[in-house]
């Protein structure tokens, strides 16, 4: 029973980090950059969900919705502002763009939201308790890896039957060739950047929903560990990131469990599996190899 | 080749100018007569020329995107702490639980302890780049990062060495600035003479294009350790010297935003210049210190609002953004006129 326990918090944390971590991999399979500000996009999701609530009747999954999809908006708006000018530039470039972005979302939220923590007001019916046998859960967690199950779903539609997700692919394997079959890359990355960040924005009001306390910060670790989640699954690959997100969630809430001294080490241990996964398995669990050519 | 020769020796004369210029202008703001506020603010001016020109030694000359700066900085602070504090306030201090007795018993003056915290920075940084530096771009600046994390994490965990999350209080603090001003020249002095030698000519060599240096029998992976090493070294040192300047260590001053503050000095002065940086590290410590009055309350004609904390960072976060940009845009003016040069040269067919 406690290991079962373990295993419905280690599941929702772990869908929660999956969510995330797809839209990581999915700018990365195209554009090989990291998305330093996509964790603070996570964080605009939890706050536009939270102010929705607050301002508008709205029942709370149209608000979840709303949430998200407005989050995939800024995520376009993101893109245009800080990588677009810069697709032809050095890497280096690119990614002291993508940091100079997630300092500006999360002091533009100190500015907004203020610097203090603040309450979510989680809806009553996500809210509820499940008790059985000795089992102790809330619905949210149920809630968290259906939902995910759902969007990965669509993801999968969108990606393989569509013809923007054939786009995505084939830009995915080789950009010029691609971009020289008449492909529009700019309207294919804004459309990455918004499905990606759209799972974001789930991922920052579920993530509410079941850690209702909202900071301007509090993308930064999460972000952190989806890219690590990403990488361990192999960067660029879409299965890869839901597996690194659920191993990540899991052995997370597994090694708290079994060992509760190790608690403050918590946020260490994603970096050091990080570490271990780069030494020994660069690629990741579902990563090719990628010849230097010279 | 005889007009190479003379641009590398106008380059050397040029440096010498400005070292010249470098150590009157820090030999006059030892002798000015400055008060504590502005005293604090040169000094912190030194010691960021220190930290970003370490930084820029691996992200500007070896092209290698760490961003654990802020790991190395705060195992420098805490070790310079911890040597020169008293046995009597590392009594007091240590609240949560009493330190180990040989940190007790551990003290040096400044200048040994400042060097033991390089070295101790140093040897962190050469083992954490052994697997770094495995991989590249990306992948290397996060797991800098994570490690420089993980080392936070001990800081924050191991109450006995370093009193946790309640940090230290009591450094002995130096206001003078003769010993900012010192290290600053030696770093300065030391990046000169690292880029004008064999190694400096060969990170750059990396920088630009690591095969094709390796084929040409540089071992890129071995003067990339040494790189990372030397960088963490000065980091250290830095750290330390934020230490003895600020009077208090906690794990709460090391965040990622130092690790960006400094970035922003290496991208400002230009990766892999070393008197771009040192002017753009006067230039951002002093901006930082005069945009403070953003987050403050403020009356202006018809603006009024009552203190906005955070918009000095945004501020500073899109001033990033908008240089990154503007460089880009150089640079592509810059390839295009090269390349409309190269076509005018070609003969008419």
């Amino acid at each position: 029973m406690f290991f079962v326990q373990h295993l419905i918090n280690g599941l929702s944390l772990g869908s929660l980090y999956a969510l995330i971590a797809i839209g990581y991999t999915m700018v990365y399979g195209i554009l090989r950059l990291i998305n330093f500000a996509h964790g603070d996009l996570f964080m605009l999701g939890a706050y536009l969900g939270l102010y929705l609530l607050t301002w508008t009747g709205m029942p709370w999954w149209l608000v979840f919705i709303i949430a998200a999809l407005m989050t995939g908006v800024f995520g376009i708006l993101l893109e245009k502002a800080a990588y677009a000018p810069l697709r032809h530039e050095p890497r280096i470039m690119v990614l002291i763009s993508a940091i100079g972005a997630s300092f500006f979302l999360e002091n533009l939220a100190i500015l907004i939201f203020g610097g203090k923590p603040q309450a979510f007001t989680v809806p009553a019916f996500l809210d509820k308790n499940i008790k059985l046998d000795s089992l102790n859960f809330n619905v949210v967690q149920i809630v968290i890896p259906v939902v995910t199950i759902v969007l990965l779903i669509i993801l999968a539609f969108l990606i393989n039957k569509t013809k923007m997700g054939m786009a995505m692919r084939a830009l995915a394997t080789d950009y010029d060739a691609a971009s020289l079959m008449g492909i529009d890359v700019n309207k294919v990355i804004s459309f990455t950047f918004f499905i990606g960040t759209v799972l974001a924005g789930f991922g920052g009001v579920l993530y509410a929903s079941r850690y209702p306390q909202l900071m301007p910060l509090m993308g930064m670790m999460p972000g952190n560990k989806c890219f690590i989640a990403a990488v361990i699954g192999g960067i660029g690959n879409l299965t890869g990131a839901v597996i690194g997100g659920l191993i990540l969630g899991m052995s997370e809430i597994l090694i708290v469990g079994l060992f509760p001294t190790l608690n403050d080490y918590r946020d260490g241990f994603a970096f050091i599996l990080l570490i271990l996964i780069l030494t020994f398995k660069p690629t990741g669990i579902f990563g090719s190899t990628v010849k230097e050519k010279v | 080749m005889a007009a190479k020769y003379t641009k590398q020796r106008k380059n050397t004369n040029r440096d010498l100018v400005c070292l010249l210029i470098f150590v009157g202008l820090t030999i006059l703001i030892t002798l000015l007569p400055l008060d504590a506020y502005y005293r604090k603010i040169t000094n912190l001016c030194l010691i960021n020329v220190v930290l970003g020109l370490s930084l820029n030694l691996v992200n500007g000359y070896t092209g290698l995107f760490s961003l654990g700066h802020y790991g190395f900085m705060a195992l420098g602070a805490y070790v310079t702490a911890i040597l020169t504090m008293s046995q009597e306030s590392k009594e007091a201090y240590y609240m949560i639980e009493p330190a180990y007795d040989w940190i007790l018993k551990l003290h040096l003056p400044l200048i040994p302890a400042l060097i033991f915290a390089g070295l101790i920075a140093a040897f962190f940084g050469f083992l954490i780049s052994l697997p770094v530096l495995r991989l590249n771009d990306d992948y290397l600046a996060i797991a800098s990062m994570g490690f420089a994390e993980i080392i936070l994490v001990l800081i924050r965990t191991q109450f006995r060495l370093t009193n946790g999350a309640l940090g230290l209080k009591g450094v002995p603090r130096t206001t003078s600035s003769v010993l900012y001003g010192a290290v600053a020249i030696i770093m300065v002095i030391f990046m000169l003479t690292l880029t004008k030698s064999n190694k400096g000519r060969n990170l750059i060599a990396i920088r630009e294009n690591e095969i094709a240096a390796r084929a040409v029998g540089i071992n890129a992976f071995r003067h990339k350790v040494i790189s990372f090493t030397w960088s963490s070294f000065w980091a250290g040192v830095g750290g330390g010297l934020m230490a003895t300047l600020i009077g208090t260590v906690n794990p709460m001053q090391f965040t990622f935003q130092l690790t960006f503050n400094i970035l922003l000095i290496v991208v400002l002065g230009g990766m892999g210049k070393t008197w771009g940086n040192i002017v753009s590290a006067i230039i951002v410590t002093f901006a930082l210190e005069i945009l403070r009055f953003l987050d403050e309350p403020m009356d202006l004609l018809f603006i009024k609002s009552d203190g906005m904390p955070g918009l000095r960072m945004v501020i500073f976060s899109l001033l990033l953004i908008i240089i990154v940009n503007l460089r880009a845009r150089n640079g592509k003016k810059k390839r295009n006129k090269k390349l409309e040069e190269e076509k005018e040269a070609l003969p008419n067919a």
